[in-house]
């Protein structure tokens, strides 16, 4: 074998399978990032360059064609704002990665002059842009940003901006709370250390100041809390909410008696301390992915609008929703075909790998009925639209049942469980000691009933929570796998049933593994590669690939014959490639998978198999969990490649094919019926049903921008390996929670034994409350992250 | 000691004065990138550096 050295691709890193695109010693992969280099370095912005290594992201694929930013009403909805001096518009682009990026996209003006301010907001991978609409257009700027490598990703569905607004208002509410707890502390201490009598007069005045400090931190900063104990006591089901709202209403009335009737000192540090920290908890645990969206529908997967032809032949772009029925549109190479249409023109190679879970691309004839959701793989097409988008087979899925419910599906969370019980057996503890003092001193009484409320308020208990599943969160969050909220956790660690979807889940759905089966010489290696380089069709780019930056040689006579091969001369020899009623005395082994079958000079060689890579480290984590759980695989696949995954599954009759969505979904309900808590693994729109209906769902992706339908959780591809230590990882931190529970209900027995002979004093819980909040805070962080350490989800 | 009650006026209002600088800051949208700024200070002392050279030959 001769050693090749590996030329990588100077704008992105990709290896270069050629080497013709070159500019100033630079080697490209691809004519695209040649382009952007140009480009850029016309413009005068190699500085890009020199910020990291290959910034670039990879044009191989790019595909972007804004022409429907023309057309005013679509434009519209895109624009925050208009005059006739400056526009302003978001973009989302996901290709932004690294400094570099931010440091060209907010240079733009260099290459644009009408671009009058941009700003890059890298964690949520927008671009602010300003531009003056006189000198250029929405389109152009869509089209440079494309051009230089950071194509937009336009969607009327994914609002820009809308996401942030709810942890926003919790902010300021942290803020006030806050600023009533220190004043209020403050001023509590000359109480609590002893004023003379003649400072008698300071303690009265303080009293009065910390009265009002309470007042913002309850009205304005704990007031949900009394909303949702009135809605939980609307649904009769009492949550957390109600013995905190409880709590602290008993405590600002406590305080406000003791302050008029002259008792004591008030509880007012301690009120305010604990509203700031219910809202820390709160804040911990609200953590929002900018990147992600876990309610994309198929509206996203779908293009903004589509190319029309009109009687002349002229084509206009169209808003999806104004598609109608008759219309004559054009889909191009790598677009996806946006409604039921019928094919009329052009060479239809579809994949439906996303829609249906079928792995290979399919041909279609002219006459035949096309579904919505397929991506055309050759050439553009012309197709008549049967059915509108809205009633399309694809968007059926969505008007399941599956869809319409909430949550039902979900067992409920642990706190939920037994904060009902808790407010129970607080209120009936309180009131019997109520009742047991009042013959004798009803002052007594009254002082032991709230100090239970008071000291039993479970301020430890509603942290317990958001803290360790906040820390949870972050540490999967660092090994790719990103939840939805911190429910999953907690469901994830009731799991007893995984379902695998196989297309784009346990296969990847890119890098095939090709394999020649026959003998290749050298000779006939650059015969081939020289001649599939000139062919767009995938296979033929699948075998270059394969054969990988090679010498080519010279071609003539090349002929593409649809739906069979390709054939050409080289040296006097006739090349055929192509399926098997192309070369004549090849014949086809039935095994389910590609074949692309060469002869040179009328001598039959051998054919290329294109088979499905089964994820790497797969056989590894299905014998881990096959230890702990029942395992399956569903496909919409037909029957392949089964030898490797049977040995992954413990029967082959947990291995079910030719799936449709609704089956997939039918399974995990009936799996659910038999008291199972299902786990569904899947990635296209034809696991939307299923992910929904399932107790956790997980999209995997290996591209997070992708569209997740119905999931609870994104899962990187490249992190698959680490499920088994995700799902035990969630067992133990629910175990955390518990433990921290029982610390709490440790604290609220010795607070409680103070309370219930009507002794407690602002001291006792102003010292008893920050010391078991601190405790709980510091155990569960501690042990979330010794527990990480203990599943490798940490170094 | 009366002079205390001075004193604590003067710092609720320096803390009130501070809280309403939080709130400013956050309705003016400082708190929404807290990540791109880090980023974005950096550029601006290579790009000095390049206009450094750039005016170097002119002198």
């Amino acid at each position: 074998m001769d050693i090749q050295t590996q030329l990588l691709c100077y704008h992105c890193g990709d290896l270069c399978l050629t080497e013709n695109l070159k500019q100033e010693d630079k080697n490209f992969c691809c004519s695209g990032c040649l382009n952007v280099y140009s480009i850029l370095s016309n413009g005068g912005l190699n500085n890009y360059y020199k910020l990291n290594q290959h910034p670039g992201a990879s044009q191989d694929k790019a595909i972007g064609r804004f022409g429907y930013l023309d057309n005013v009403e679509i434009a519209a909805k895109l624009i925050h704002y208009s005059d006739s001096q400056k526009t302003t518009i978001t973009f989302y682009i996901p290709s932004i990665h690294c400094s570099s990026c931010i440091w060209l996209l907010e240079h733009l003006n260099t290459i644009d002059s009408a671009i009058q301010e941009n700003r890059v907001d890298f964690l949520k991978k927008q671009v602010y842009i300003q531009f003056n609409p006189q000198q250029t257009s929405l389109k152009n700027i869509a089209e440079l940003l494309t051009n230089i490598g950071y194509e937009p990703l336009i969607s009327l569905q994914d609002v820009v901006n809308s996401d942030v607004a709810k942890k926003d208002k919790l902010i300021p509410k942290i803020a006030v709370a806050g600023f009533c707890f220190g004043n209020a502390m403050l001023l509590s201490f000359p109480a609590y250390f002893g004023l003379s009598a003649s400072d008698a007069q300071f303690g009265k005045a303080f009293s009065l100041l910390s009265l009002l400090f309470c007042l913002p931190a309850v009205f304005y900063s704990g007031w949900d809390y009394f909303k949702r104990a009135h809605q939980s006591l609307k649904q009769k089901n009492l949550n957390i909410d109600f013995p905190l709202a409880l709590g602290i209403a008993v405590l600002l009335i406590r305080t406000l008696s003791d302050f008029t009737f002259n008792t004591g000192e008030g509880f007012a540090d301690s009120l305010t301390g604990l509203v700031f920290f219910l809202l820390i908890g709160k804040f911990v645990q609200q953590k929002t992915y900018h990147h992600l969206s876990f309610e994309r529908d198929y509206r996203s997967f779908f293009p903004v609008a589509v190319d029309v032809l009109d009687e002349d032949g002229n084509t206009k772009p169209v808003a999806l929703e104004n598609l109608k029925e008759g219309d004559r549109i054009l889909v191009k190479s790598q677009e996806i075909i946006p409604a039921d249409a019928i094919l009329l023109k052009g060479d239809a190679l579809i994949d439906f790998s996303f829609v249906t879970g079928e792995s290979q691309a399919v041909d279609k004839v002219l006459g035949e009925i096309i579904y919505a959701g397929g991506r055309q793989t050759t050439g553009s097409l012309e197709l008549e639209v049967v059915k509108p988008v809205s009633q399309s087979y694809l968007t059926g899925l969505w008007n399941n049942e599956a869809f319409q419910k909430i949550n039902s599906n979900k067992t409920k969370t642990f706190v939920n469980q037994i904060s009902h019980y808790f407010s129970l057996v607080l209120l009936i503890l309180a009131t019997s000691a109520l009742l047991f003092w009042l013959p004798q001193n009803w002052q007594t009484g009254l002082n032991a009933f709230t100090a239970i409320l008071i000291i039993a308020c479970p301020c430890a208990l509603a942290l317990s929570t958001p803290f360790t599943m906040g820390a949870a969160l972050s540490i999967f969050d660092k090994n790719k796998f990103y939840l939805k909220n911190t429910d999953i956790v907690e469901q994830l660690a009731a799991i007893d049933t995984i379902v695998f979807d196989k297309t784009g889940t346990v296969t990847q759905s890119e890098g095939n593994s090709i394999s020649f089966q026959g003998e290749l010489n050298q000779e006939e290696k650059e015969i081939i590669y020289s001649i599939c380089k000139n062919s767009i069709h995938p296979l033929s780019r699948k075998i270059c690939g394969f054969l990988n930056n090679i010498k080519t040689v010279k071609v003539y006579g090349y002929q593409e014959h649809i739906g069979s091969g390709i054939t050409a001369f080289c040296d006097d020899k006739k090349v055929l490639i192509g399926n098997a009623n192309l070369i004549v005395d090849g014949k086809s082994i039935i095994t389910n998978a590609p074949q692309v079958h060469v002869s040179i000079a009328g001598k039959y060689l051998g054919y290329f198999e294109i088979r499905q890579k089964v994820r790497s480290g797969l056989q590894e984590i299905l014998n881990q969990l096959n230890h702990t759980y029942r395992t399956f695989l569903i496909s919409g696949d037909k029957l392949q490649n089964s030898s490797v995954l049977n040995n992954c599954f413990k029967n082959n009759e947990d291995l079910y094919f030719n799936q449709s969505p609704q089956n997939k979904l039918d399974f995990i309900n009936n799996k659910q019926q038999q008291n199972n808590k299902v786990l569904m693994l899947g990635d296209g729109l034809n696991d939307a049903g299923a992910l929904k209906q399932s107790n956790v769902g997980i999209a995997v992706t290996d591209n997070i921008n992708n569209f997740t339908p119905g999931s609870d959780a994104i899962l990187d591809g490249q992190s698959l390996t680490f499920l088994p230590n995700f799902l035990s990882f969630a067992k133990s931190t629910v175990k955390i929670i518990h433990l921290s529970f029982c610390i709490a209900v440790c604290y609220n027995i010795v607070g409680i034994s103070f309370a219930i002979q009507g002794e407690l004093s602002p001291l006792i819980a102003a010292i008893l409350m920050p010391v078991s909040t601190i405790t709980i805070i510091a155990f569960t962080s501690f042990a979330t992250h010794f527990s990480a350490k203990k599943h490798k989800l940490k170094p | 000691m009366t002079i205390i009650f001075f004193l604590i006026a003067c710092s609720v209002l320096l803390a009130l004065l501070f809280l309403g600088a939080f709130f400013w800051a956050h309705n003016s949208g400082q708190n929404k990138d807290l990540y791109t700024p880090s980023v974005r200070i950096l550029f601006d002392d290579e790009l000095r550096e390049e206009n450094e050279e750039e005016k170097k030959p002119q002198i």
